[in-house]
């Protein structure tokens, strides 16, 4: 396999393309504005300010500006992207043409409800579309991210406890391969975390969960599929062991795509379920957003929703927002939720159908066994827990027998994986598995590209025991090498003004 | 350049596998060669060195004559500078003191030790935690937490605390009797720390986005456990690090790393109690025994804390023994164990017991 990718490269330090504020001569613009906009304006004093300090630019320069560094970039638009638990999907076109309508993009949460009718219309009937898809009975659209979701979850939990008069419960059970997001979510509602160990088929221990269990348990934070991709079977049990204790159990619905159409939350037993718009219902993300982490609950719950809840009235035939609401837990957030975000995903869900997001699952998990299966057997990769069942829509395998043989790590893979123009695995994660490499291709790959994917995976093995160093520098045909990703994390520069300040 | 020195305990792990639970004194060792043990501590410290050789990494590698780390250096391909001098064949815990003392006084960066429970308790004889220490685990009796979980692992350990830097933790040597344990009586001694490279965990994920430093988790630790004590209740402190921290969240400065303390309304009551003192103490009051597994077993009782007798547990009553652990240190020892002596009571302990792993944090974990 020849790996024959070559990422843009410019003429800054480096190879890298200036930031905006090196590029431009002053003077120059890219814009036509009325001279003296701002005297019409009727600005108030005090928010006009004598230096600006903006970069100077023609249009010219910036297009051209942002097109390198979009060809300095990577996503979903350019090949595979196995980012496991991260669900990087295709995103289609017609989504954002629809997102950018004057209706979506250009109406205001202060206008009147008359005016905004459709929109109202379309989130209510989002909110019935996402109940559905998840056997719950009610659905708040309002969180602006998968964690923000799960956060909201803890104080409808706390809310429902407090509402029964039962204020002995202190403690949330979260498995040990939950998402690092359920026990921060949990303490920050004030809980206990009590983490549950896997058992060797990489589900959760039951009698581990038995014993963490008690009156003091508020609730279970439970992803299934798992962040392994696999299926919790005993469910209905896990379910049971939490209920028959008084708890909530709470469904991290960041791993949707596996179960579409086939299996249902609440079905299973969870009471408050998530979603993460912006993974299983293809909205753009990476970058940090927006996304759309909507929440979902059964009936004994719904009173303690935030405000405001869109409602129907049949006789006027008009949808109205409901603010009087004695039991909500207030507001989670300024209005109604991302509306761009919402308008996506009911874009995207008018556009599968039922049987178009059935077949997404079926596709998603097809795609992640063809990898298993492919992938197995390759010396040096290795699958922790059993792997005599399928997997869902995502596979973890662990870099654990090459490291031992030859000192490449799972990092140094991911690496290499970027030279032969392919998005990285999540790797480290989950905490459980050793030199985790976790591959999720989603249902939009097509057969030759997880064919590639393997491939670059096979031959990165063997590079290993033949050119080991390759391996330690990678990546090498990226616009950018090698980042000290401690330094990063410790360091960041993330503005023009701190730049300026560190380089001082 | 970074200083490296190495020191291979040659006869270490002889009597393992002809069955005499070690190889402590002239006479054991023998007795092991005529049951034709034979030496398996050097070929382990190659497989070690290996790890190193592979990294390319420039490093002064200093270390002892012939086959106390002259010969493992050559066969794993790595120049060394050999000071001191020895009688092969016949080493003794002597020449493992004199070389480590050589060592700290060449300022070497890190002494990797091939050996066992024995070895390492001689090496901080000399260096305590002045100078970083790692274990290659090669010996018969392993209970210090001062060992990588393989020799390749040390390897890999040593190669990256010497380009990159680690952070150190303070480990536990433990001192086995050994005479008593082939009389089958393991008695084990909580010697001392050494202090020892380690990878946090978290480190490596990125997606986790946060760093878990083993203090930092004591710390957190220690502060969830002091607000949970009450006013009137004895609290019986076991030994280890994690449990030092408890007192110092107190504001106690003078607590015992190695004994056992008593602490009553947040003050210390007595320190380094015997099990009589801590029974004379405790008598019809209520109690709280606050325990870390100590040594690289993951025991929480039975090793290094035998003053806390089957007894004592029994009056306090299971349910008010406190388990702390950093995740860390469960991620060394995922399964706990216990051996007090009654093995009723360590029937008790089996299952699923709580760990308090950070504040407000807790984790179930197995104990066997």
């Amino acid at each position: 396999m020849m790996t024959s990718y070559r990422q843009a490269r410019w003429i800054g330090d480096a190879g890298l393309e200036p930031s905006v504020f090196e590029l431009g001569k002053p003077g120059r613009t890219g814009y036509t504005l009325p001279p003296k906009l701002h005297e019409r304006l009727n600005l108030p004093k005090h928010l006009l300010r004598e230096k600006l300090e903006l970069p100077e630019l023609s249009e010219t320069e910036v297009v051209r500006h942002y097109t390198r560094l979009s060809q300095m970039n990577y996503g979903i638009d350019s090949g595979i992207y196995p980012l496991g638990s991260c669900t990087m999907k295709y995103n289609p076109k017609i989504c954002e043409e629809l997102a950018s309508l004057d209706t979506a993009a250009h109406i205001h949460p202060h206008q009147s409800e008359e005016t905004i009718q459709g929109a109202l219309e379309l989130m209510y009937k989002l909110e019935r579309c996402l109940a559905e898809i998840a056997g719950v009975d009610s659905v708040c659209l309002h969180p602006s991210a998968g964690a923000h979701g799960e956060f909201m979850a803890m104080l409808l939990t706390r809310a429902y406890h407090k509402f029964k008069g039962d204020g002995g419960r202190t403690q949330v059970i979260v498995p040990d391969s939950a998402h690092g997001t359920n026990p921060a979510s949990a303490a920050m509602a004030g809980y206990e975390v009590v983490t549950v160990p896997s058992d060797a088929r990489g589900r959760v221990d039951l009698k581990a969960l038995e014993a963490a269990a008690s009156e003091r348990t508020a609730a279970l934070m439970l992803t299934n599929p798992n962040t392994l991709g696999l299926f919790e079977d005993k469910i209905l049990k896990i379910a049971k062991i939490i209920h028959d204790v008084g708890g909530l159990l709470f469904y991290d619905g960041a791993n949707l795509n596996g179960i579409l159409g086939k299996a249902r939350p609440g079905d299973m037993g969870f009471d408050i379920v998530h979603f993460n718009l912006h993974k299983t219902f293809s909205t753009p993300h990476g970058g940090g957003g927006p996304g759309a982490g909507p929440v979902g609950v059964k009936d004994e719950l719904e009173k303690f929703l935030p405000v405001p809840v869109i409602e129907y009235d049949e006789k006027r035939k008009r949808y109205y927002l409901n603010y009087d609401r004695p039991h909500s837990i207030g507001k989670v957030k300024a209005f109604y939720g991302n509306f761009g975000v919402l308008v996506k995903a009911y874009t995207y869900i008018l556009l599968m159908g039922a049987s178009g997001l059935r077949e997404v699952s079926e596709a998603a998990v097809l795609n992640a066994n063809y990898i298993m299966r492919k992938l197995l057997g390759t010396k040096g990769y290795e699958l922790k827990f059993d792997a005599s069942g399928p997997c869902k829509h995502e596979v973890v395998f662990s870099a654990e027998p090459l490291k031992r043989e030859t000192g490449i790590s799972a990092r140094d893979v991911a690496k290499r994986l970027l030279d032969y123009g392919v998005h990285a695995p999540t790797y480290y994660f989950p905490p459980i598995v050793s030199e985790a490499l976790m591959i999720e291709p989603t249902e939009c790959e097509p057969r030759e590209e997880l064919d590639r994917f393997v491939g670059a995976l096979k031959n990165i093995a063997e590079e290993a025991r033949s050119s080991p160093e390759k391996l330690r520098s990678a990546p090498t045909a990226t616009a950018i090498g090698r980042l000290d990703e401690v330094k990063a994390s410790r360091e960041p520069i993330l503005s023009w003004r701190m730049y300026r300040k560190h380089r001082a | 350049m970074r200083k490296l020195g190495l020191i291979v305990n040659p006869i270490a792990g002889m009597g393992g596998r002809v069955g005499l639970k070690g190889t402590d004194g002239l006479e054991i060792l023998a007795k092991a060669r005529e049951l034709g043990a034979e030496p398996v501590s050097p070929t382990r410290a190659v497989e070690a060195l290996h790890v190193l050789k592979r990294s390319s990494l420039k490093f002064d590698l200093i270390t002892y004559p012939s086959e106390m780390g002259e010969e493992e250096a050559r066969e794993a391909g790595l120049k060394a500078r050999v000071i001191g001098k020895i009688k092969p064949k016949q080493t003794t815990a002597e020449d493992t003191r004199r070389a480590v003392k050589e060592m700290r006084e060449l300022g070497v960066d890190l002494i990797l030790i091939a050996g066992g429970d024995g070895t390492l308790s001689d090496a901080i004889d000399v260096v305590g935690t002045r100078v970083p220490l790692l274990g290659i685990p090669t010996g018969v009796k392993m209970h210090s937490a001062v060992f990588a979980n393989t020799p390749q692992g040390a390897g890999e350990v040593a190669a990256r605390f010497l380009s990159e830097g680690l952070p150190l933790r303070e480990a536990e040597v433990m001192d086995i009797d050994e005479e008593a344990y082939r009389e089958n009586r393991l008695s084990a001694k909580l010697k001392g720390y050494a202090r020892v490279p380690y990878e946090p965990l978290k480190l490596q994920s990125t997606k986790e986005g946060s760093t878990s430093y083993e203090l930092e988790d004591q710390k957190a630790i220690a502060r969830w456990v002091a607000e949970l004590m009450k006013e009137g209740r004895i609290y019986v402190i076991g030994p280890g690090t994690t449990t030092r921290a408890v007192a110092e969240e107190l504001g106690i400065h003078d607590s015992t790393l190695l004994g056992v303390d008593l602490i009553l309304n947040r003050k210390l009551l007595e320190r380094d109690v015997n099990e009589g003192q801590i029974l004379r103490a405790i008598e019809g009051k209520p109690v709280v025994v606050v325990l870390s597994p100590i040594g690289g077993q993951g025991f929480i009782l039975g090793r290094g804390n035998q003053q806390i007798s089957p007894n004592i547990i029994r009056k306090v009553g299971k349910e008010n023994v406190w388990i702390i652990a950093t995740p860390h240190k469960l991620e060394l020892t995922p399964i706990l164990k216990v051996d007090t002596g009654d093995a009723r009571l360590d029937d008790e302990f089996r299952g699923y017991v709580r760990v308090i792993t950070g504040y407000r944090q807790t984790r179930i974990v197995r104990v066997s």
